[in-house]
């Protein structure tokens, strides 16, 4: 049995060798896919944060009369908090507002000038609501619409939003599905690839196949070297493919990084990196095995 | 030990190979068959290590029915007969030793054996020196005493020949042929399928003669006579 084993390794890693560039050509085709399934995972990844980050720039907020009192606001935000819908509520005073407006138009001498010729603070405070959800904003504008906060509001901004956040709520669900179906095809399309070019190996041994089962070579014996030939491919396709990706993402990362700043993919991957490694070597080795395994089949039957 | 009854072998309708054919081989027997091109000689070969089905009849090794064998056991058919084939089948990838090497391996010899016996074997067929050869680094003659040596390595009960001197000049044809004359007397069947009027006509052993598929004449001691 351990005897068996040692010649069956042996001979994989002898005919591995010896098939030079033909185990070249099959490790670059499964280190192609495996930067393919990778790839795919990473843009996935990303969209995920970015339209996560979208959603997050939505939010609506409600503005109160010059004369709300400051308690009657805190006591709406707590009731909002209080909702399911929401995940986050920001109390914005009068005076703050005007420290915003002035910091944003710093440079604007004019405009800060006439606005301190106006000696009162003409800025209304606010509270800027987070949904849970973006598709939640409707709910949560019917229950400030309620009459008992009438008297007190005097603006919410969701209705002239409306129209860009059910857009956008729009784009997000085409993005998340069309991204994922993308995803899944060109991940199979690899697969098909690297799967063909696999039997397409096995095909040229089909002779020899039939050979060693007429000189007595259980299935087993002959199988076995071809699968640790699929191992070696699919592990080195593997080391190849995180080198790829990693280096890329060093390329890519920073730059995706000053685009959107919430977005940081070489610490993904700097957190993930075992995971990662630990995946890719299993996907290559799967893809490497399963594919001689079945593409053998056919040739055992003798 | 070898029982064939009633073999047809139809590839397809052009190509009847074997029709009705019946004769037994007994152990230790040294058995020549002969025919001409197309006769049915490989075919009737390649039937015995179930590289090919009949189309009817059976074939019995021992008191076993190759045809109702599981696949799993056709290896242990196939290490029992030690099978030279018309055209070689050596594995291009392995070198004249680990071509020889791996009969024993799949026999499951030990590395010893493998070891001492390879390189005597080699030695007998006159390949020492070539041993690390690729088979396409060697001539037809020596990639068909690769072949012979691949089949008598591993001590088989039965050897099956096909043709297996068609390559050789005449001095390696009577050293392979006096080989096998060897193992015969040394305990093992030999069935020898050949062209070779000569090498029939000296051997004065059973002949069992076909003629496009059927058989004519079977003799013990035999001569080649083809009508
Ligand atoms: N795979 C096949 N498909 C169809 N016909 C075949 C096949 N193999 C052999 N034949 C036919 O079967 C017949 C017998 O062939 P076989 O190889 O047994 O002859 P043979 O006696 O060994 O001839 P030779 O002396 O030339 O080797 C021939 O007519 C051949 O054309
Ligand atoms: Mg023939």
């Amino acid at each position: 049995m351990f005897v068996k084993l040692s010649r069956i390794i042996k001979s994989g890693l002898i005919n591995f060798w010896r098939n030079g560039w033909l185990s070249a050509a099959t490790i670059l085709i499964i280190t192609i896919s495996l930067v393919t399934w990778t790839s795919v995972f990473l843009s996935n990844v990303v969209l995920t944060s970015v339209l996560n980050v979208l959603s997050e720039k939505v939010d609506v907020s409600v503005y109160f009369n010059l004369n709300a009192k400051e308690s009657d606001i805190l006591t709406l935000k707590s009731k909002l908090e209080g909702l399911g819908e929401v995940a986050n509520v920001e109390y914005i005073s009068r005076d703050q507002a005007l420290k915003i407006f002035k910091s944003r138009h710093t440079g604007d001498e004019v405009l800060l000038k006439s606005v301190d010729e106006l000696g009162d603070n003409p800025l209304e405070a606010s509270l800027n609501i987070l949904a849970k959800d973006s598709t939640q904003y409707t709910a949560i504008n019917s229950f400030l619409n309620q009459d008992q906060f009438k008297n007190v509001v005097s603006k919410i901004n969701y209705t002239e939003n409306k129209l860009v956040i059910d857009r956008l709520n729009n784009i997000i669900r085409v993005l998340r599905e069309s991204g994922f179906l993308a995803g899944v095809i060109l991940a199979f399309i690899a697969f098909l690839v690297a799967f063909n070019t696999v039997r397409l190996a096995i095909y040229s041994s089909r002779e020899e196949i039939t050979v060693m089962k007429l000189v007595g070579a259980s299935n087993r014996f002959v199988r076995g070297p071809f699968l640790i030939e699929g191992v070696l491919h699919g592990a080195i396709a593997s080391a190849f493919s995180f080198a790829v990706v990693v280096s890329g993402i060093g390329f890519i990362g920073p730059k995706l990084l000053s685009f959107i700043p919430e977005i940081n993919l070489v610490n993904y991957v700097g957190s993930n990196f075992w995971s990662l490694l630990f995946f890719q070597t299993l996907g290559g080795v799967a893809l490497g095995v399963f594919s001689s395994w079945f593409a053998m089949r056919k040739y055992l039957k003798i | 030990m070898i029982r064939f009854e009633n073999i047809s072998k139809i590839y397809n309708s052009h190509s009847v190979a074997l029709r009705s054919v019946s004769f037994e081989v007994k152990p230790q027997e040294f058995l020549s068959l002969v025919g001409r091109s197309g006769a049915g000689k490989s075919t009737l070969l390649k039937l015995l290590i179930a590289e090919e089905k009949p189309t009817h009849g059976k074939i019995f090794f021992d008191t076993q029915d190759i045809l109702k064998m599981r696949p799993n056991e056709l290896p242990f058919l196939r290490r029992q007969i030690g099978a030279v084939f018309q055209d070689f089948k050596l594995l291009p990838k392995k070198t004249a030793y680990e071509n020889v090497a791996f009969a024993m391996e799949v026999a499951g010899k030990s590395d010893e054996e493998i070891k001492s016996d390879v390189p005597k074997v080699l030695d007998l067929v006159g390949l020492k020196d070539k041993m690390n050869n690729f088979p396409k680094q060697l001539s037809g003659g020596e990639k068909q005493r690769v072949a012979i040596a691949r089949a008598l390595v591993h001590r088989p009960s039965v050897i099956v020949a096909d043709e297996p001197t068609g390559n050789l000049d005449p001095i390696n044809t009577w050293d392979i042929i006096r080989l096998l004359l060897k193992i015969n007397e040394l305990g093992t069947t030999v069935i020898l399928a050949t062209h070779d009027k000569e090498i029939i006509n000296a051997l004065e052993k059973r002949v069992v003669s076909l003629e496009n598929g059927s058989v004519i004449r079977d003799e013990n001691p035999g001569r080649y006579i083809l009508s």
